[in-house]
């Protein structure tokens, strides 16, 4: 696809800022979404706005269909083996705190233990640590390596007959640098202990296939991946699934209800209480579709990295060429990254600034915080060029 | 500053602040303002001391002399430092009831609020309400 037609699908991207041509950087906290997308969710609200699942009549069967139709779509996407494997959630967190929920109910008690890794989004920490209170469990943490993966052989060490879970990212969202997840996997499968994969940024920037990573769950947005707001995704192994208690009660989640007790529905259908997201929901297809067909220049990536490397006033956390993701996080040094941020979103630049909810990582690195640009798709060379150039006026003004 | 009465001060603000049109030039200024800021000691730098809800920290340390509020602060973002520095150059030197009555609608006039992130708005927001706190306990304690 040509860069320009990549650009015009995207109406957000043509505006300006403080009178600037808008340069958007911050996509890993939320992409742009193209107009087939926008269009969609649109259309969907004037002609198919009604429950799923519920009535008989036509608009209701239509957003029903929408709406399960997404649901093989996915099934497809990440080559899952049954449609019961993918459940629908509010994004990337929900997943993950479902599981943490559902899972930890059924299998983790008092004195087990739980595998994060210390370059996890708070998302992929707070909801086991909530678990770890709730039962008595113990958290462990496996560090990252000097190169800034995670690894198999320092996981076999960490692991032991009371590990229950272990939850890693696919790409860390500081370090933007992938993990070798298969071989993870593979160390966890070893000792009979599932892996949960958050894959907010996983999804984005890398061929997903569940079956292929051997990944018991893979959670993720769909805002991240060009899709509507509060759109996620829950991939788990169907005896898995089968095997958790329902996470939240009502709607449609049940079989039947009585005083004397309820019975629940089958997954995924256990795990989506209440009104789903119906409209936007389906909006994953055409955002997974484009990310199918897109991909960020690598060049782009390469002038980058090599800018920020090169500089000696910049620190680049993440390096690797070969693994790297277009996701940079830096500190310059003298140089705040707030500071920066300001300066530069008055250039026309958005840019994360901050902890990037990612505060043990912080303190791992001994940083207060970053600052942080990530490209997608729809940005050009020119924009790098940019960045750069914007990035050296706003160092010279702060020191 | 010193001999300006709170509304002269603020008038004076808001004059400065108009001879500059473009955003950068008003944070060029700001970063003069927080590069020219009085030392802070380090010892100063307590965890009490510290402005809950700025991204970046500051640091806000208050005394009484001739029942009037001299303020001394601190951050390790410049552009923060040239905010805090502009409004305690403001109001130190004041009574706790002329800051506690005042309702600091300069900041708003000279567009900062606006302009920031609701994040960094916060932040400011942060700023303007210890101020008023630390002039609220002042007035209490002196009565």
């Amino acid at each position: 696809m040509a860069l320009k037609n990549i650009r015009d699908q995207f109406p957000a991207l043509d505006q300006k800022v403080y009178g600037k041509p808008l340069v958007y950087l911050d996509n890993a906290a939320t992409a742009q979404r193209p107009s087939s997308v926008l269009q969609l969710q649109k259309s969907l609200g004037e002609s198919a706005n009604a429950n799923i699942h519920r009535a008989v009549h036509k608009l209701a069967s239509d957003a029903t269909e929408a709406y399960e139709n997404t649901r093989e779509y996915v099934r497809q996407y990440l080559n899952a083996q049954y449609s019961s494997e993918i459940v629908f959630t509010s994004g990337a967190t929900a997943s993950i705190n479902l599981v943490a929920y559902s899972f930890g109910e059924a299998f983790v008690g008092e004195g087990d233990e739980i595998i994060v890794s210390v370059a996890e989004h708070h998302s992929n920490i707070v909801p086991w640590q909530l678990l770890c209170e709730r039962k008595g469990a113990i958290l462990k943490v496996l560090d990252i390596e000097k190169n800034g993966v995670l690894s198999p052989g320092s996981l076999e060490k960490l692991i032991s007959e009371r590990t229950k879970i272990v939850a890693i990212c696919h790409i860390s969202n500081v370090l933007g640098l992938v993990n070798p997840v298969r071989e993870l996997a593979a160390v966890c499968h070893k000792h009979g202990v599932p892996v949960l994969v958050d894959g907010a940024q996983g999804i984005v920037h890398s061929k997903v296939d569940v079956q292929e990573l051997g990944c018991d769950f893979y959670a993720f947005s769909g805002h991240k991946i060009y899709a509507a707001t509060g759109t996620g995704v829950l991939y788990g192994k169907k005896d898995l699934l089968d095997a958790m208690p329902p996470f939240m009660g009502g709607g449609e989640m049940i079989e039947s209800v009585s005083f004397s007790g309820t019975t629940y529905a089958k997954a995924p259908t256990k795990f989506e209480a209440g009104t789903q997201n119906f409209n936007s929901i389906p909006t994953l297809v055409p955002a997974l579709e484009f990310a199918k067909a897109a991909e960020t220049d690598p060049s782009i990536t390469e002038f980058v990295y090599r800018k920020l490397t090169e500089d000696e006033r910049i620190t680049l956390y993440g390096t690797g060429l070969e693994n790297k993701i277009p996701l940079f996080s830096f500190a310059v040094k003298g140089a705040h990254h707030e500071d920066l941020a300001l300066i530069m979103d008055k250039m026309g630049i958005a840019l994360r600034s901050g902890q990037m909810c990612a505060e043990p990582l912080m303190d791992r690195l001994g940083v207060t915080g970053f600052l942080r640009a990530s490209f997608a798709p729809y940005n050009t060379m020119e924009e790098a060029k940019y960045f750069i150039e914007c990035l050296n006026k706003a160092i010279g003004m702060l020191i | 500053m010193t001999n300006m009465t709170l509304e002269e001060k603020k008038q004076q603000v808001i004059e400065d602040f108009s001879m500059y049109e473009e955003w950068l030039d008003k944070y060029e200024y700001l970063i003069e303002l927080g590069k020219a800021l009085e030392p802070f000691p380090e010892s100063e730098k307590t965890e009490e001391r510290l402005i809950k809800g700025c991204q970046s920290r500051v640091w806000l340390l208050s005394e009484i002399r001739d029942g009037k509020i001299y303020f001394k602060a601190d951050s390790d973002a410049i552009i923060t430092k040239g905010i805090i520095s502009l409004l305690i150059d403001v109001y130190s030197g004041h009574t706790p009831a002329e800051i506690a009555e005042d309702d600091f609608s300069f900041v708003a006039q000279i567009g900062l609020k606006d302009n920031l992130s609701p994040t960094r708005a916060n932040g400011l927001v942060s700023m303007i309400e210890t101020i008023k706190k630390i002039a609220g306990q002042a007035g209490n304690d002196g009565k």
